[in-house]
C-alpha cells in the first residue's frame, strides 16, 4: 500500500513532464507551436538566413517584416518545407512543429503541408469551380467519407473565410471568375479546408484593394481563435494592425522580435526603428 | 538619427518641433511679463499679455492641425509617433501656461491700486522665478531631447509647492490683520495658485519629454508637498 502511495505521484509527475515537453512554453508562458532553432538557409553558395531563433506562438498572429531580400519569405517557406521545391536551396538548423522536427527524413511532406497551410501573394485559385477549389484538398487527404460530409467541409470552410454568403448561389462557377479579394479569401478557404494548425501567409493583401484588404485582415483576426498564423507583409501598418508578435528581419538576420505594440511604439533596436519609420538608406 | 527616405516628412516633423519651441518662448515671456506687471502694477503691460495669449492659442491650433495631418498622411510609428504625440501634449500644456499667465495679467488690471502691493507680492515673485526656471529648463530638455534633465525638472516641482504653502499662510495672516487687505490678498493668492499650476504644467511637459525620448512614462509617483489643505486659519 505504502509503495503505491509513493509510486503514483511519481507516475503523475512523469506524465506531466511528457505533456510539458510536448507543449513547450515561451519564457512568458505562451505555448509554442513552431520553433526555429539556429536556422540557416543557403541558395547554392549564398547564405540567405543566419542562425534564426524564432518561436511561433500558438493561436497568435506573428508578422515577419523587413526590406525586400531580408529573408522573411525564405524563413516562412521553411516552415512547411516549400523551399524543398528549389533545387539549390539547403536548410540547416532545426525547425519543429509541436516539438517534432519537420526536416526529419521520416516526415511525410504532404501531411506536413496539410498541417501547415499556405496562402500566397497572388490569389491562385485552381481553374475549377469554387466548390472544387475548396473540396480538392479534403478529397485527396481523404478527410470526408461521403458527398454530404464534403459539402459540409466546403460550406464551413467558405464560411470561416467569410466568403460563403457571397458565393453560396454559384458554387459551380469558376473560382477564377471571382474578384481579387474574393479569390484570396477562396484561397484561404482552400487552406482551411484541410484543417491545418498553422497558416502561413506570404503578403496575402499586396494584390488587393483597401476594402478587400480590410476583409482579409478581419478574417485573420477571426482565424486567430483556431489557427496559428504567420504572415509576411510589406505593410508596416498591416503588421501593426493584425499581429500580436512582430519579427524584424534584415540582411538574413533576425534583428528583433517582440510584442507588436512595443515594436511599433518603442522598438529596442535602432535598425528596426529606422526601417519602420521609413529611414532606411 | 538618419533622414527619412521621404525628406518632406523630416521637414514636417522639424516644423512641429520648432512650433513647440516658438510656443514655449511665448509662454515663457508671458509668465515673465505677467509677474513683472504684477510687481510693478503695470496694467499697460498686462493688457499686452492678454493680446499675446491670442497668438499662443492660434499657434496651438496650427500645431494640432499639422500634427493631425502628419498622422493621417504618414501613419507615424515608433520615435516619430512619440515625437508627434509629445508635441501635441506639450503644446496643450503651454497653451494652459499662457492662460494662467493671462489670468495673472487680468488680476493686475483688477487689483485695487490704493494698497502697496509690493510687500505682499514679494513671495509670489520669488515663486514665479522658480516656476520660470522650471519652464525654461523643461523647454531646453525638450529641445535637447534630454530625459535626465526632464527628470530633474520633475523632481524640483516640490520646491514650488512648498513655497506655495508658505505664501498661503502668509497671505492668510495679512487678511486676518486687516480686512481691507482681503481683496488684494485674495487676488495674490490666485496668482500664487496660477504659478503653482504653471509649475505643474512644467512637470507634465517633463513627463512628456521622458516619454518622447525613452518610450515610457515615469513610473514613480511625484512627491506632493501642497499642504494648503491642512493649513488651519488658527495656526496661520
Amino acid at each position: 500500500m505504502s509503495m503505491d502511495a509513493t509510486m503514483s505521484p511519481t507516475a503523475a509527475e512523469a506524465a506531466n513532464a511528457t505533456e510539458a515537453g510536448a507543449r513547450a512554453l515561451t519564457a512568458d508562458g505562451d505555448p509554442i507551436k513552431m520553433r526555429g532553432d539556429k536556422v540557416c538557409v543557403f541558395y547554392g553558395d549564398k547564405q540567405a538566413l543566419f542562425d534564426i531563433d524564432l518561436d511561433i506562438r500558438e493561436r497568435q498572429v506573428t508578422a515577419l517584416i523587413g526590406p525586400s531580400g531580408c529573408g522573411k519569405s525564405t524563413f516562412l517557406r521553411c516552415l512547411n518545407r516549400m523551399n524543398d521545391t528549389i533545387d539549390i536551396c539547403r536548410v540547416a538548423g532545426d525547425i519543429t512543429l509541436d516539438g517534432m522536427d519537420i526536416y526529419d527524413p521520416s516526415i511525410d511532406v504532404v501531411e506536413l503541408r496539410a498541417r501547415v497551410g499556405m496562402v500566397f501573394q497572388k490569389p491562385n485559385p485552381f481553374p475549377k469551380s469554387i466548390y472544387e477549389n475548396v473540396a480538392y484538398g479534403p478529397r485527396i487527404h481523404g478527410l470526408s467519407r461521403s458527398k454530404a460530409e464534403l459539402d459540409d467541409i466546403v460550406a464551413s470552410s467558405l464560411q470561416k473565410a467569410g466568403l460563403y454568403e457571397e458565393v453560396k448561389d454559384r458554387l459551380d462557377a469558376p473560382g477564377t471568375g471571382l474578384s481579387g479579394g474574393q479569390q484570396q479569401r477562396l484561397c484561404i478557404a482552400r487552406a482551411i479546408a484541410v484543417s491545418p494548425e498553422v497558416i502561413l501567409m506570404d503578403e496575402p493583401c499586396s494584390a488587393l484593394d483597401p476594402i478587400a484588404t480590410a476583409k482579409v485582415e478581419e478574417l485573420i483576426d477571426e482565424l486567430r481563435e483556431n489557427y496559428t498564423i504567420v504572415i509576411v507583409t510589406h505593410s508596416m501598418q498591416q503588421a501593426a494592425r493584425v499581429s500580436q508578435r512582430t519579427a524584424f528581419f534584415h540582411l538574413g538576420i533576425l534583428v528583433e522580435e517582440g510584442p507588436t505594440q512595443d515594436m511599433f511604439t518603442n522598438p529596442r533596436d535602432r535598425r528596426t526603428q529606422d526601417y519602420i519609420t521609413g529611414r532606411f538608406g | 538619427m538618419p533622414q527619412h527616405t521621404v525628406t518632406s516628412y523630416d521637414d514636417e516633423l522639424k516644423g512641429l518641433a520648432s512650433r513647440v519651441a516658438e510656443m514655449g518662448g511665448l509662454a515663457e515671456t508671458m509668465v515673465n511679463d505677467s509677474v513683472s506687471a504684477l510687481v510693478r502694477k503695470d496694467s499697460e503691460q498686462a493688457q499686452k499679455i492678454v493680446q499675446t495669449d491670442k497668438r499662443l492659442d492660434q499657434l496651438q491650433h496650427e500645431l494640432e492641425e499639422t500634427a493631425v495631418l502628419i498622422i493621417a498622411r504618414r501613419q507615424p510609428v515608433a520615435q516619430d509617433l512619440r515625437d508627434i504625440v509629445a508635441a501635441m501634449r506639450i503644446s496643450s500644456d503651454l497653451e494652459r501656461v499662457g492662460d494662467l499667465a493671462k489670468n495673472i495679467a487680468k488680476r493686475v488690471i483688477a487689483i485695487d491700486n490704493s494698497f502697496n502691493s509690493k510687500r505682499f507680492a514679494l513671495g509670489v515673485e520669488h515663486m514665479a522665478e522658480l516656476a520660470q526656471q522650471q519652464l525654461k529648463s523643461v523647454l531646453d530638455a525638450y529641445a535637447e531631447r534630454d530625459a535626465e534633465a526632464a527628470e530633474t525638472v520633475r523632481e524640483q516641482d516640490d520646491e514650488i509647492d512648498a513655497i506655495y504653502t508658505s505664501i498661503f499662510r502668509e497671505l492668510l495672516t495679512y487678511m486676518m490683520e486687516d480686512p481691507r487687505q482681503i481683496s488684494i490678498c485674495a487676488h495674490l493668492l490666485f496668482c500664487a495658485k496660477n504659478i503653482e499650476r504653471i509649475g505643474d504644467h512644467a512637470t507634465n511637459i517633463a513627463e512628456n519629454v521622458t516619454y518622447m525620448v525613452t518610450g515610457s512614462q515615469p513610473q514613480d509617483e511625484r512627491p506632493k508637498v501642497d499642504e494648503t489643505g491642512f493649513v488651519e486659519s488658527g495656526n496661520a
